[in-house]
């Protein structure tokens, strides 16, 4: 294995639907309004008659809206048939996937221009029949009759990081709070408030409603409060898991030599690695996702490059233990110093290693098959200083992005450069 | 009861008769939990059913509240959690499990590391009843 592209691809467009829940949309209507924004994005127009093929990341359309077979219909809803459309699902990291497989595709030399695409439509069904359907991406043979959920897998291996290194419920919800200040700033964020502004919506609507008015002395104080932010999965509470969401994201991926064609400021994906791993109990080290260290040393070493180059990063804070393991295994910090890295505000928009500047999964909304893609359309702004508010300063010439399936059975990550 | 297929049908059958089965490759001695027909430490595929450890140490656990259908129609929900883990067998393999024996309404008081031992547990009614992979603590 070479660990070599033959050819590079850039990214040359990028737009995405506001994620949230959306009961009169459903998937296609998503796919629309992100591959609208992503033809708007692009510096000097395009045809989409000059896309080659779709790569569609979906997670289970099937179960969530009793459709099967999406990526032909995505096709078919933007007039690109007969062009071939595949759906490509590796639970939540379908669309970071579908990325992986339009550059693969691109490398091959098969196409020059694809739209990479990720869509999902979680919030028709009641909380429970989501949690089930979330379970299959788990093994519902020898994990979800212990009964396993998604928020508790990740609780587990967050009690099995407790016990190592010391970390407390408290140091998760570090996380939860920086990623509300971040996705208060993004208006295409689900949750667009931060942990304060939370508080204060809940105040004011118990006056409205002339209930008792609830007093928190600070945000810890909200955040341990067990009506305001229940436990989900101990020590996973409301504000440690990312939220049920609808939306979609489309990204328009060329052949390197032609990217200047479609604008003067392409972003060029330089690093892909992806890992496969078994189910959460057959690993070695729970404190730890091992897919996550191997598609990220392989995606390192394509880009040649060192996790200390990169300026930026969306990492997959399904919950916000992910977040803390996500930033060890992919070397920002060492093991068991990713929770003090958060504490201290290192991953904070103004700190060293800005993480999740989006909002993340968190606060941004995680529609699991649209999220690999998402975090992609951050990259794509923060790297072209388009990210407003949340810009963070200085030149951000390397990014990264981070895209998980299920435990960590599933794990994408690629780099990013602006020449 | 040696000669079945090294199946999912054939772990819940052993179960069902409170038996924890898993494979070992006859190639290596590795211990497959659940039992495996390929071993992933070697490619081997001459496999044999293999009685597991019966007692081991819980590894990673949660409580929870915002629970599965199947889970909630065995009674659990938001007011009454229910404690799920891995647990690492003595001299075997880890296993996920319900954890039964200790107070789900206060997680804070489970501990990483506790000692427990195989249990079985029933859920479903009728022609869904089956037997699930259960742990409780030792005794004291």
């Amino acid at each position: 294995m070479s660990n070599k592209l033959n050819r590079g691809a850039a990214i040359v467009g990028a737009g995405m639907s506001k994620f949230g829940a959306f009961p009169e949309l459903t998937t296609r209507d998503l796919f629309v309004q992100a591959f609208r924004e992503m033809r708007a994005s692009v510096d000097k127009g395009f045809d989409p008659r000059d896309i080659e093929a779709l790569y569609i990341g979906n997670f289970s359309s099937d179960l969530f809206e009793g459709q099967g077979h999406t990526a032909p219909i995505m096709a078919d809803w933007v007039g690109l048939t007969p062009r071939p459309a595949t759906r490509v699902e590796d639970a939540c990291a379908s669309s970071g996937v579908a990325l992986r497989q339009g550059l693969i595709a691109i490398a091959a030399g098969l196409y020059d221009i694809v739209l990479v695409g990720g869509i999902e439509k979680m919030t028709n069904l009641p909380t429970e029949r989501v949690t089930d359907t979330l379970a299959t991406a788990g093994d519902t043979l020898y994990e979800i009759p212990a009964g396993f959920t998604f928020p508790g897998f990740y609780a587990a291996m967050a009690t099995s990081y407790m016990d190592r290194y010391g970390a407390t419920p408290e140091t998760f919800m570090q996380v939860g709070l920086k990623n509300h200040e971040n996705g208060a700033l993004n208006d295409k964020a689900q949750f667009g408030a931060s942990i304060r502004q939370v508080m204060a919506q809940k105040v004011a609507r118990a006056q409205a409603k002339g209930r008792p008015v609830p007093t928190w002395a600070d945000e810890m104080d909200f955040l341990h409060d067990d009506r305001a932010n229940p436990v989900i999965a101990w020590p996973m509470r409301l504000f440690d898991c990312s939220p049920i969401s609808d939306g979609a994201a489309a990204v328009l991926l060329v052949a390197e030599e032609m990217a200047k064609s479609y604008t003067d400021d392409p972003i060029y994906v330089t690093g892909s690695g992806q890992a496969s791993d078994a189910g959460l109990h057959d690993r070695p080290d729970l404190t730890s996702i091992g897919a996550a260290r191997f598609a990220g040393q392989r995606a390192y070493e394509m880009a040649g490059v060192r996790p200390d180059d990169i300026k930026v990063a969306e990492v997959h804070d399904c919950f916000t233990i992910a977040e803390i393991m996500a930033i060890e295994d992919l070397g920002f910090f060492p093991a068991g110093r990713g929770y003090r890295a958060a504490e201290e505000g290192l991953t904070a928009r103004t700190g060293s290693k800005p993480v999740n500047t989006s909002g993340g999964l968190k606060s941004k909304g995680h529609p699991v098959g649209a999220s690999g893609a998402g975090q992609v359309i951050e990259i794509w702004k923060q790297m072209r200083s388009e990210a407003g508010a949340r810009q963070v300063s200085g030149d951000v010439d390397l990014a990264l992005t981070h895209n998980v399936g299920g435990t960590g059975q599933t794990c994408v990550v690629h780099i990013y450069e602006r020449r | 009861m040696t000669d079945r297929a090294f199946t999912s049908a054939s772990f819940y059958q052993f179960l069902d008769e409170h038996k924890l089965m898993g494979t070992r490759c006859k190639a290596c001695g590795a211990l497959h939990l659940p039992p495996r027909p390929i071993c992933t430490a070697c490619h081997g595929e001459e496999m044999e059913w293999q009685a597991m450890p019966q007692r081991g140490k819980l590894a990673a656990f949660t409580t929870v509240h915002i629970a599965p259908t199947a889970m909630i129609e065995a009674g659990y929900g938001r007011d009454n959690p229910y404690c799920a883990g891995i647990v690492q067998l003595e001299g075997g393999p880890a296993v996920s499990a319900q954890i039964l024996g200790v107070d789900a309404t206060h997680p804070e008081q489970i501990a990483v590391g506790t000692p427990l031992h195989v249990a079985f547990v029933e859920r479903g009614g009728g022609e869904e009843k089956h037997t699930y992979l259960a742990f409780e603590p030792d005794e004291d």
